[in-house]
């Protein structure tokens, strides 16, 4: 390098022309900078924002509760969903016309079907039957052509104590969350090169082991960041939970605090505040999540590869 | 090793196979050239049945490829042992098809452990050997991306080689390549000749198949035109068609 710079001819001298100004960005700066101003001036004089009050009210242990069933809720209905998901975009993209349809089926219905109203049908599902059971379908018919007499169900629940409060939420939320995803997967799945699941089978590895080891894992670059805003999204939607309701979960709490007191305003601030602070939390998460799914994609040498590579061809292995 | 009967393979209306009669000899080194839409890669494919040929018979080392003949009657195998018979066929892809998710070794192990059962240090060390052979043992760790055309060529033929194949499908090995990187793959496939491999090789290396094939075999409009020995092929080309295909590519 230094050798170069010796032998390469001076370079001319260096230009120093008038920038372009740009007034609109000045006044578009002022503007902004008026309004925020104005903003924290109205947060400091208002005094029906009774920030002392809301800090007060903002972490008493029901609020703190309703904050851990939230996240609770939030990351059961993503797991779930993701699973759904799963299931239902590997169902959609077979081969078999009839797995294909059922899976067109549920993402219809579930995306189509609001959460709220979802919710409010599962919360009284008990209405619908009494217990539900799990057994041989069809069993009544069936003992009746053997000609006996009885059923064939081994669990029995009571229809207005499970599809009540969190598990009534929980399967809403999750089977709604899983039509999205099933969506989201696909795509990610379709997003594969076809030419990796050819190699895969030229390997001899199995449809499961391909799907599992060389498709997801790649489909997943493209399937984290959309899940991202998915479990944002399911944050701010177990609010909604009120359809059922999860008396338990943050808003509720919230909002139950602000009814009673008569002090609206600032209990709807903090819940302003707690979605802000645990929806960054998730976007932490997110972040790292990413960058654990888009390895082998535009990433160079690393230092600690290029060392070691170094390292050994010194060492003469090679 | 390879003998294939009136093998015949359409997509939808268009005939892309029409009766391919071949045979490869254990530790023979065939090369198959002809135009594009010729059929080569496809006939290649049909190989290892990434795709099923529609007419005809297929056998691979004695054993009949995707179906299993019981009276006058063919059934499909499973796709379980399908794969099985893909375990000893490789196969090197013209756009290499490394996993990019994995290093260079992983992509070497990952069949040898999920597929055979291999310990993951047993692997781990045959797959360095291997990566090692094809000039690359200071490259194990390196993902695909971070490696050239031609790196990520042999890093496909290594994988391949972990599987320990009785014989190797190359197609169009080398046409992805930036043309100074065509002689290091070629030198591995030169290399793994010389082992006694038997390998269908579809290629537009006149220069490999010359040197290195025990037979060249020119297809066009999926029919094998002309099949002999490379030298006299490329020299003294008797049909027309191959007449015609040689004076524009030498």
């Amino acid at each position: 390098m230094a050798a170069e710079t010796t032998t390469r001819p001076a370079p001319p001298e260096q230009i120093r022309a008038v920038p372009v100004r740009h007034p609109g960005r000045w006044i578009g700066t002022a503007v902004i900078a008026v309004l925020a101003a104005m903003f924290v001036h109205m947060l400091v004089t208002n005094a029906a924002f009774q920030w002392a009050f809301m800090f007060d009210n903002m972490f008493t242990p029901p609020v703190l509760r309703g904050a851990q069933t939230t996240l609770i809720m939030t990351v059961l209905a993503m797991v779930i969903g993701v699973l759904l998901g799963i299931v239902f975009a590997v169902m959609r993209l077979s081969p078999n016309p009839v797995l294909s349809g059922a899976a067109w089926v549920y993402v219809w219905f579930f995306r189509a079907i609001p959460r709220y109203v979802l919710l409010f049908f599962f919360a009284n599902l008990g209405a619908l039957y009494g217990t539900y059971e799990l057994g041989i379908p069809f069993d009544h018919q069936l003992m009746g052509l053997l000609g006996l007499s009885g059923d064939l169900r081994f669990l029995g629940l009571n229809g207005n104590q499970i599809f009540a409060g969190f598990t009534a939420g929980l399967l809403g939320l999750a089977l709604s969350e899983g039509a999205y995803m099933a969506e989201i997967v696909r795509a990610g799945m379709q997003s594969v090169d076809p030419g990796q699941t050819e190699a895969a089978s030229a390997l001899g590895m199995s449809r499961g082991a391909t799907l599992r080891r060389i498709v997801l894992p790649q489909a997943m670059r493209v399937i984290v960041p959309p899940t991202g805003n998915e479990t944002i999204a399911m944050l701010k939607d177990t609010s909604l939970l009120i359809a059922v309701p999860v008396t338990s979960e943050l808003n509720f709490q919230l909002h139950a605090i602000g009814s009673r007191t008569f002090q609206i305003i600032p209990l709807a601030v903090a819940s302003i505040l707690w979605y802000l602070a645990l929806a960054s939390l998730l976007m932490i998460g997110q972040y790292f999540v990413e960058r654990r799914f888009s390895r082998g994609v535009g990433s160079r040498e690393t230092r600690a590869q290029r060392a070691e590579r170094q390292a050994r061809t010194v060492g003469g292995t090679h | 090793m390879v003998r294939a009967e009136k093998v015949h393979k359409s997509f939808g209306h268009v005939e892309v196979l029409r009766g391919i009669d071949l045979e490869v000899a254990p530790r023979e080194v065939m090369c198959v050239i002809g135009p594009s839409g010729s059929g080569k890669s496809t006939f290649l494919r049909c190989i290892n049945h990434l795709e099923k040929i529609d007419a005809g018979r297929l056998w691979v080392d004695g054993r009949l490829v995707g179906y299993r003949e019981k009276g006058d009657k063919l059934h499909e195998l499973r796709d379980k042992e399908v794969s099985a018979q893909r375990r000893d066929i490789g196969m090197v892809f013209q756009r290499f098809n490394l996993f990019p998710h994995m290093t260079a070794l992983e992509n070497v192990i990952e069949a040898p452990t999920r597929v055979k059962g291999m310990g993951k240090q047993e692997a781990r060390e045959r797959g360095a050997e291997l990566l090692t052979r094809v000039g690359l043992g200071d490259r194990i760790q390196n993902y695909p991306n971070q490696l050239s055309g031609g790196q990520q060529q042999r890093v496909a033929i290594a994988r391949a080689l972990a599987m320990e194949p009785k014989l190797m499908l190359f197609d169009e090995p080398t046409s992805a390549l930036d043309p100074e990187l065509v002689g290091e793959v070629l030198d591995v496939m030169r290399g793994l000749a010389e082992t006694g491999m038997t390998m269908v090789v579809v290629t537009h290396e006149m220069g490999f198949a010359r040197e290195v094939g025990d037979t060249l075999v020119f297809m066009d409009d999926g029919l094998v035109v002309e099949a002999g020995d490379p030298r006299q092929v490329l020299t003294d080309p008797q049909h027309q068609r191959t007449q015609a295909f040689l004076s524009k590519v030498l």
